[in-house]
């Protein structure tokens, strides 16, 4: 038990915008009366819900290629244990107890990773054994899913529904995600997709067809979290147009669009190179089915990692740098390499300034959530800083004069003046992710919600302020005080477990035994094994 | 009794499609399982007579050896965990846990398996894919420095070369298989072409191999003595290049011979340059059940998949000095902690007459040669056959080990979690 | 006493395989790992025959094995892992954590008396 006394409270699901109540906590949860216990006087502080991260990269096979892959990152951010906290290495690619530490440290309780292979699913669970502190689940890869692409080129919408199901459960995910829907199924023959309507070769589906589908699906199974899109020609010169016709192919149908930012550009390849964001932000003003999470760039070294093989082979031939690839049977691919985004590049300066924009452009904040697509634009420990560069237009203007010119005037950032308050950054860092999410529980601060609550002291530089909480608090239990952990919990895995017919599992056991090198019947993730504080998130209304 | 769908943890295939007889509480059949997995299933499925623990040789209880054990580690300045390759990645976390808790080290088979080819990922990234992909896609395998029909029998069989796959429909005809090994071993039976190179030289070929991929021409004195003939390379060269889908399995003849991490990264290197022609991947034969595990353990704990060391009180990497032929050979480890691995039968001779000299503690199902020198042995049921875990297929796939057979003794994670707890007290005092 | 001069492979054999599991007290390992692989050309000209007992000596240590014919190249020699072989096999590992394990130089000459049992510390 719980009370958080004298703080101006951040809740905007609850509509409370810097009121000074209190908060009382009971069993783990926000309780309407005093039970008692300790007494927080957070007087001078900000009270908020705990940040809630939709799109980070933080557990699986992907990840933990890359930290073997990277040495020479871990040895510059070593991290010692303590009577209570384990060690590990931090910087790019966190090793998971430092995952865990550092989101709670910044005031994060929730995270998702956004790509999980589903025969790695069990991997991921793994790791989020060893992932203190925080709740945390992961979206499943299926934008390049060989069943799923024969039910839609046989038009068998209900196996089709049935399936996305099964695998949901099979692997105790949270939701559907696309990456590349068809490029990396083709990429697994050196190929790529272009365009929504280039022909998956051996499949006869397009990625039109891959993205309404599982848009469809996830709608008709009631999934908390809508399909969560990873759009073709990621990072590409002139692939806005693509992003904008995926929005368009959604007609309608909810979709979230990632790392928004890395789909926005203008001009061609080996031609210019710039932001069309103004255009895509518009449309997305307009249409109310759609979210995005933004995937900002920041300055500095970082590792880009993700399901799209063929993207990660690109920037390779750009930066000759070490380069992972690895393509997972039936199912979907990923690349891994170190990233440098440079001030003075004309392209990095496009990419960071594109992200900005994004943020200042979208009018309604909450269909924006706040990412880095960690760490592919940079480590989610930058988190601060970027809501220091929305709510500080003068803090962004010193930065924007170290960039490279050429590129910040070719965009619309200079004319911007909008800052955010505290009531809009706590939308897009914890309100506007939960619901977009499905998290009924989770970012407000209402009756009955989770009681992980988040205490700033109010601050100048809202950098400062942000990286370092007086208190986060999560399920009623004081765990961070001051930027130290004083006590190791571990947090909850957040998964969906859908109704499907078990007649589909005859067809689903015959592709397993035609195609897959691991029987049926050792694939699902077992709950009692791998999920040891699970909860189920239950379908939408 | 029959119990199906059953792994194999014994090689890094992981085979998990074996059916099992039980009779009299023994295991008496292992169908679908290689030779390998047969002797593996059956000789651990029967009840082993061993204390299950002994200090110096002699019977104790689980408890006195627990409490021997983790004196021996609390008194050690330098305590050195090695082995894992046949455990399970429940046992492997807290291993790592129980290194860092001692600011000891801790190693695996991974450094005398493929810890070159772990160099190499650090030095230039990997391209590669699951097995799956090769059944599915490949229509050029090629082994190197590999033996598969004796380390791995059903990589053939089962993975790589007589399955049908989704663009293989013919299976075996539709594959080219190139055997390069420096003798005729029984692997070139499943090979339509072998290629005999001289020991030592697998470097100069696969860098000759990597010019004539870009297109340039390698200076045939460049490649004398190799053993193979600059028009034999140029014939692989354009074999790769000419592929679909191409795989490059490689095996210990790279990572033990000289050259080592040279070897492999010339191999990724040579496969990342195959993509301006055609895909290509390529994947390290990981020898042992779970020792692709304790890679991805290490690297999701520590960062690193290796050779690490706690002495500062977070994870350093260094190979060299915090792997086991080292830090043993050279008389730095004063106390050993060996999880499910023969170091003394598998160590080069020096380091493993330092295992007998220092108080080594065992944890294995069986005698072996490092049980029969420890101070303290702990005889463990085997994962897989009396208990269940988590184990990564060569292709970093983790599979769920099933039950067969009930056991007496204790899981290497039950004796690890015992001396954890008792280590964290003696460490308090 | 005739010598020779021998580039020595260790890899995985069957045997070996078969024995890490069956035991490795037993015969069959002990065999399997206690065996040293020629060429017939090599045999000849050092004068062995066929299951002879031989000393390997390398920079090192020693060892002895039984020599046997087999499909090799001429100066090649192979043994299965296991204790034997280590005795010809250095710590050094040049910074790479990975001993030289394969392409060893390795004397062989035929044993002297009485076979001894090595790579058991006992």
């Amino acid at each position: 038990m719980l009370r958080i006394i004298n703080g101006e409270v951040y809740d905007p699901a609850n509509n409370i915008n810097g009121e000074v109540r209190p908060i009382f906590v009971k069993d783990g949860k926000i309780a309407a009366s005093d039970g008692g216990g300790r007494t927080i006087d957070a007087t001078g502080m900000v009270v908020m819900p705990g940040g809630v991260d939709m799109h980070s990269h933080i557990a699986g096979p992907k990840v933990n290629m890359a930290r073997k892959m990277r040495p020479e990152d871990h040895r510059l951010d070593p991290i010692r244990r303590t009577s209570l906290t384990r060690s590990g290495v931090g910087k790019t690619v966190p090793s998971t107890f430092a995952t865990g530490y550092r989101y709670a440290a910044m005031g994060y309780t929730t995270a998702f990773d956004a790509a999980v292979p589903p025969m790695a699913a069990r991997h991921a669970h793994e790791e989020f054994m060893d992932t203190p502190v925080i709740d945390k689940g992961f979206f499943v890869l299926m934008g390049n899913n060989e069943f799923i692409m024969r039910q839609i080129a046989a038009r068998e919408r209900e196996t089709l529904r049935h399936y996305v199901a099964w695998l949901l459960q099979a692997t105790k995910g949270y939701a559907v995600k696309l990456v590349n829907p068809g490029g990396v199924e083709l990429w697994k023959f050196l190929g790529n997709a272009r365009a929504l309507d280039d022909e998956v070769a051996g499949f006869g589906v397009t990625p039109r067809q891959i993205i309404q589908s599982l848009a469809e699906a996830s709608m008709e199974l009631r999934l908390p979290h809508c399909v969560h899109i990873h759009c073709n020609n990621l990072g590409i010169a002139g692939n806005w147009e693509t992003t904008l016709e995926t929005m368009r192919a959604l007609d309608g149908r909810r979709g979230h669009l990632a790392h928004i930012q890395f789909h926005s550009y203008g001009g061609k390849p080996g031609g210019v190179f710039t932001s069309r964001v103004k255009e895509l932000a518009e449309y997305v003003n307009t249409h109310p089915n759609l979210t995005v999470d933004v995937g900002q760039v920041l300055f500095g070294d970082t590792t880009s990692m993700t399901g799209d093989g063929p993207l990660a082979y690109m920037l390779h031939r750009i930066s000759g740098r070490k380069w992972i690839n690895v393509d997972v049977e039936n199912e979907e691919g990923c690349g891994i390499l170190p990233i440098e985004y440079k001030d003075k590049n004309y392209v990095h300066t496009t990419q960071w300034a594109a992200g900005l924009e994004w943020f200042l452009t979208v009018r309604d904040p909450w269909r924006i959530a706040l990412s880095t697509d960690h760490p592919n634009g940079a480590s989610f420990v930058a988190y601060p800083r970027i809501i220091r560069l929305l709510m500080d237009r003068e803090y962004r203007r010193e930065i924007l004069k170290q960039a490279n010119p050429k590129a910040i005037a070719k965009t619309t950032l200079p004319d911007h003046d909008r800052e955010y308050s505290l009531f809009e950054i706590a939308i897009i860092t914890r309100a506007a992710p939960a619901r977009i999410l499905g998290l009924k529980n989770k970012g407000h601060l209402g009756i009955g919600a989770d009681a992980d609550i988040t205490v700033y002291e109010m601050g100048e530089d809202k950098e400062k302020m942000f990286a370092s909480p007086r208190y986060v608090i999560k399920e009623g239990q004081v765990l961070v005080e001051d930027g130290h952990i004083r006590q190791e919990t571990y947090g909850k895995t957040l998964f969906v477990s859908p109704e499907y017919d078990p007649a589909v599992e005859k067809d689903i056991r015959e592709f397993f035994n035609n195609y897959y090198t691991i029987k049926f019947e050792n694939y699902p993730v077992q709950l009692e094994h791998y999920l040891p504080r699970p909860q189920e998130i239950a379908a939408a209304p | 009794m029959q119990a199906d769908h059953v792994v194999c943890a014994f090689c890094g295939c992981d085979c998990d499609d074996i059916s099992v007889t039980v009779e009299g509480g023994r295991i008496t059949q292992a169908k679908n399982a290689c030779v390998l997995g047969r002797a593996w299933f059956i000789s651990h499925g029967k009840p082993p007579t061993l204390p299950v623990a002994r200090i110096n040789g002699q019977p104790v209880t689980l408890e006195q050896g627990v409490e021997a054990a983790a004196r021996y580690l609390a008194d050690a300045r330098y305590p050195f965990i090695y082995g894992l390759s046949s455990t399970t990645c429940e046992a492997q976390r807290l291993s790592v846990a129980l290194a860092e808790l001692l600011g000891g080290c801790i190693d695996c088979c991974t450094s005398v398996c493929h810890g070159p080819s772990g160099i190499a990922v650090q030095a230039v990234g990997e391209p590669t894919c699951t097995l799956g992909e090769v059944k599915n896609r490949a229509d050029l395998v090629i082994y190197w420095g590999s033996n598969p029909a004796e380390s791995h029998p059903r990589h053939i069989s089962r993975y790589a070369v007589t399955p049908k796959g989704m663009f293989v429909p013919e299976g075996r005809k539709g594959r080219t298989v190139v055997l390069v090994d420096v003798r005729r071993t029984p692997s070139a039976r499943a090979a339509d072409v072998f290629l005999q190179i001289w020991p030592g030289k697998d470097f100069e070929a696969l860098w000759a191999l990597q010019a004539l991929v870009n297109g340039q021409k390698p200076d045939p004195a460049g490649v004398e003595g190799i053993g193979l003939t600059l028009d034999q390379l140029t014939r692989l060269a354009e074999r790769m290049m000419r592929c679909k889908f191409g795989i490059l399995f490689i095996g210990q003849g790279l990572t033990q011979t000289r050259g080592k991490h040279f070897n492999t990264a010339a191999a990724f290197l040579l496969v990342r340059a195959l993509h301006r022609h055609t895909k290509f991947a390529l994947m390290p034969m990981r020898g042992h059940g779970n020792v692709a595990g304790v890679d991805n353990v290490l690297g999701w704990q520590t960062g690193y998949p290796f050779a690490v060391n706690f002495s500062l009180g977070y994870p350093r990497f260094n190979p060299g000095e915090y792997t086991a032929a080292d830090a043993f050979g050279r008389n730095e480890a004063d106390a050993a902690l060996i999880v499910a691995s023969d170091p003394v039968a598998s160590l080069p001779g020096q380091a493993a007459r330092r295992l007998a000299e220092i108080p080594t503690i065992a944890l294995d199902t069986h005698e072996s040669e490092t049980t029969r020198i420890a101070r303290v042995a702990f005889t463990t049921c085997t994962a897989g056959i009396h208990v269940e875990g988590t184990v990564y297929r060569m292709d970093n796939i983790p599979i769920r080990l099933r039950k067969v057979l009930p056991s007496q003794y204790p899981a290497d994670e039950e004796v690890l979690r015992r001396l954890l707890v008792r280590v964290k007290e003696l460490k308090a005092c | 006493m005739a010598k020779l001069a021998v580039n020595l492979i260790t890899g995985r054999s069957t045997k070996q395989g078969i024995g890490i599991s069956t035991g490795k007290a037993g015969s069959e390992y002990r065999e399997a790992t206690g065996t040293i692989e020629l060429s017939l050309q090599d045999m000849v000209r050092a004068g062995f025959s066929d299951g002879d007992r031989v000393t390997l000596k390398s920079e090192f240590g020693s060892t002895e094995a039984k020599c046997v014919p087999a499909d090799i190249p001429e100066g090649l020699a192979f043994m299965a892992f296991g204790a034997s072989c280590n005795q010809l096999i250095g710590s050094e590992t040049h910074a790479s954590g990975m001993p030289d394990s394969k392409h060893i130089q390795v004397e062989i000459h035929l044993a002297a008396e009485e076979p001894k049992t090595q790579g058991n510390p006992e």
